[in-house]
């Protein structure tokens, strides 16, 4: 045994622990020391600050529109994402490689990019926007918006998720529904939702997550009108402008928290998959 | 309920996977339709079933035509190659799915269902694995549960997908008693894929050769072995030997080798098709047949000894097999590196350009 193992790939002890330290040290600097920074400095001042901080007017007014927007961009990114994905992984027709990868351009291009041109198209001088103008409705420097950016930016996360696993799992159980006599409804209430079910919710996880943090885009749609268009990112960048550090490190953890959070319900869901897929029949061996 | 399919035609893109494919399916009866993969035997399962659509044709269940009738209301059980059992219902629930999809006016009520469910469970002999998950059973079992769920809305007709492809002999073998059975009691259509020669003939009451998309041949089991009608049918029902030669004076001759035919067919060429078991191994030639063979390999495989030769003094593309009986084997002691002759009783002669084969009998003039 002892020989063999230290024939193996890489198993030589100081490449080994070189690289392990090399990527324990920048995640530590990179990452951990930053993280207990933001809450470190939101407590320097004390709790009675950081609450009245985070009790501001405009700090609240922040929070509110952030949770505001990323409660309906989930809802429909959920449809929209389940929609696609049932799309290219049930039918066949011309174009469907091509709409695969359409999914990805809100990841490859850059959020600021696509904030400049919903700007271009829905703002007051825009081709959309000027036509939406004459009937009095603003759509940029408000907060449908922000909405619009942010579904745009978040609306690749739960069709990403789905569609491997559709693709994977086949429609077989869903045309065995069908011959069963189940109405198209039930096939998916019954029998596609459940087997869905877990990488939906991941991918929820994963657009809520991004809808609530999304800097760029939202920056250039917004106009930061403090009290107005104002979501807790850009509130963050406004307070530091402002020199009230203590007050930026405080809606800063509470970002950071939810990040902190994201990342425990994702480790929790990816569990549960993986779990799901070790029941799966054919990582079982036939009697 | 008869199932007839009328000059079915059905594309993909560019590719036809069926060509005017007609065919009738006798009430009550288990067909087998039998084809290599990519024959287009299962495209032509899913179109009866309504999974797919035809280009042009119709189907017929029964004598009316449903080929515009939705898959949900053809009311047929079909079993899928990998069961395709819903993965978060138990057992019982999965059984129970086509019950429960029934409109309103027709489901039975709860009790019922439950009543219909264990007799289910009881005919597949799972009763004690109702609450279990289909990730949790055997293939054999996983293949019953499909079976039950299939059967429970009482269709007219059962279509299977390679049911027994994915398990081990002998599990398949018990299915394919147990599936017999079951329908020798309930009396339905079925029809079911394969490409398992052995399983076709076992199973079926007729048996439906496909290939490239067309019918090659639909008779009986019996028929279709005792006379197959081309080559490729010949080729797809197990080994066979091939001798191909010139005719010169009534005899069919490759190099050393020859055989008297009895009546001479037209042309300079033709190819001779023998079975395994109508081929007799002699230590002398005979005067009607010269073929000269040296023992490759003898092994005993359950029921018969096969004895596999090489030609000497000829060429041949494949080694030849004959089969032998125990008892023979015991007689005549046949070692690996003996020189033998086979002399045929029945051979099934194919004449130049000819795809229908004649077939020859020397009955027991040698």
């Amino acid at each position: 045994m002892a020989e063999s193992a230290r024939h193996q790939v890489g198993s030589k002890p100081l490449i080994k622990w070189t690289l392990i330290g090399l990527a324990l040290s920048v995640t530590l600097v990179l990452l951990v020391i930053p993280l207990v920074l933001i809450f470190s400095q939101a407590f320097s001042a004390g709790w009675g600050t950081l609450m009245a901080n985070l009790g501001d007017e405009y700090t609240l007014h922040a929070i509110g529109l952030t949770l505001f927007v990323a409660l309906v961009t989930v809802p429909l990114n959920l449809v929209f994402g389940t929609a696609l994905a049932w799309a290219v992984t049930r039918f066949q027709f011309p174009g469907r490689k091509l709409l695969i990868t359409l999914i990805d351009i809100p990841f490859a291009i850059s959020p600021v990019v696509a904030g400049l041109l919903y700007l271009l198209l829905y703002g007051r001088n825009g081709w959309v926007g000027s036509w939406l103008g004459q009937y009095d409705l603003q759509l940029m420097f408000a907060w449908p918006g922000i909405v619009m950016v942010t579904v745009f930016v978040t609306s690749p996360f739960v069709a990403r998720e789905l569609i491997p696993l559709m693709q994977q799992q086949g429609s077989q159980e869903e045309e065995a529904g069908v011959v069963l006599g189940a109405s198209g409804w039930r096939v998916f209430r019954h029998i596609t939702l459940p087997n869905i079910k877990w990488a939906l919710i991941y991918g929820v996880v994963l657009t809520n997550a991004r809808a609530v943090g999304e800097f760029g885009a939202v920056s250039v749609v917004s106009g930061n009108i403090r009290g107005e268009t104002n979501t807790l990112p850009l509130h963050v960048e406004l307070l530091y402008q402002d020199y009230n550090i203590v007050g930026a490190f405080a809606s800063a953890s509470l970002l950071a928290a939810i990040a902190i959070l994201t990342l425990a319900v994702k480790g929790f869901v990816e569990w549960h998959q993986a779990r799901e897929r070790d029941l799966q029949p054919e990582h079982r061996t036939e009697k | 309920m008869s199932i007839q399919i009328d000059q079915v035609n059905k594309f993909y893109g560019q590719f036809q996977a069926l060509h005017d494919v007609s065919l009738t399916i006798p009430e009550g009866q288990i067909t087998a339709l039998l084809g290599p993969s990519g024959s287009g035997k299962t495209t032509l399962l899913r179109i009866i079933a309504g999974l797919e659509s035809a280009e042009r044709g119709r189907i017929l269940f029964g004598g009316e035509d449903i080929s515009q009738l939705h898959v949900r209301d053809r009311n047929v059980g079909f079993v899928f190659q990998h069961y395709a059992l819903f993965r978060h219902l138990t057992v019982a629930q999965n059984i129970a799915f086509g019950l429960e999809s029934l409109p309103k006016k027709q489901r039975p009520p709860k009790p019922e269902i439950r009543a219909t469910v264990a007799r289910l469970l009881e005919m597949i002999q799972l009763p004690h694995l109702a609450n279990r998950y289909p990730a949790q059973l055997s293939g054999g079992q996983k293949q019953r549960v499909a079976l039950a769920r299939a059967l429970a809305t009482k269709p007219r007709i059962l279509l299977l997908d390679e049911p027994f492809g994915a398990l081990d002999a002998r599990v398949r073998k018990d299915l394919r008693r147990w599936l017999r059975n079951l329908h020798d009691e309930f009396h339905f259509t079925s029809v079911f894929v394969t490409h398992d020669q052995e399983e076709a003939l076992e199973l079926s009451d007729q048996v439906v050769v496909v290939s490239h998309g067309r019918v090659e041949q639909v008779n009986a089991p019996t028929e279709l072995y005792a006379r197959p009608e081309s080559r490729f049918v010949f080729d797809f029902l197990g080994q066979v030997n091939e001798f191909s030669g010139q005719l010169k004076e009534g005899r069919l001759v490759q190099g050393d080798a020859w055989v008297r035919l009895p009546e001479s067919p037209s042309g300079s060429e033709a190819q001779l098709y023998l079975r395994p078991h109508e081929v007799r191994l002699t230590s002398e030639p005979s005067e009607q047949a010269h073929f000269p063979f040296c023992i490759e390999a003898v092994s005993l495989i359950g029921s018969e000894v096969r004895v596999e030769l090489k030609a000497q003094g000829w060429q041949s593309e494949d080694v030849w097999e004959v089969g032998i009986s125990h008892a023979e084997f015991n007689r005549r002691q046949p070692r690996r590196g003996d020189r033998c002759y086979a002399v045929p009783d029945i051979a099934h002669l194919f004449a130049e350009g000819q795809d229908q084969p004649r077939t020859i009998s020397w009955g027991d003039s040698a």
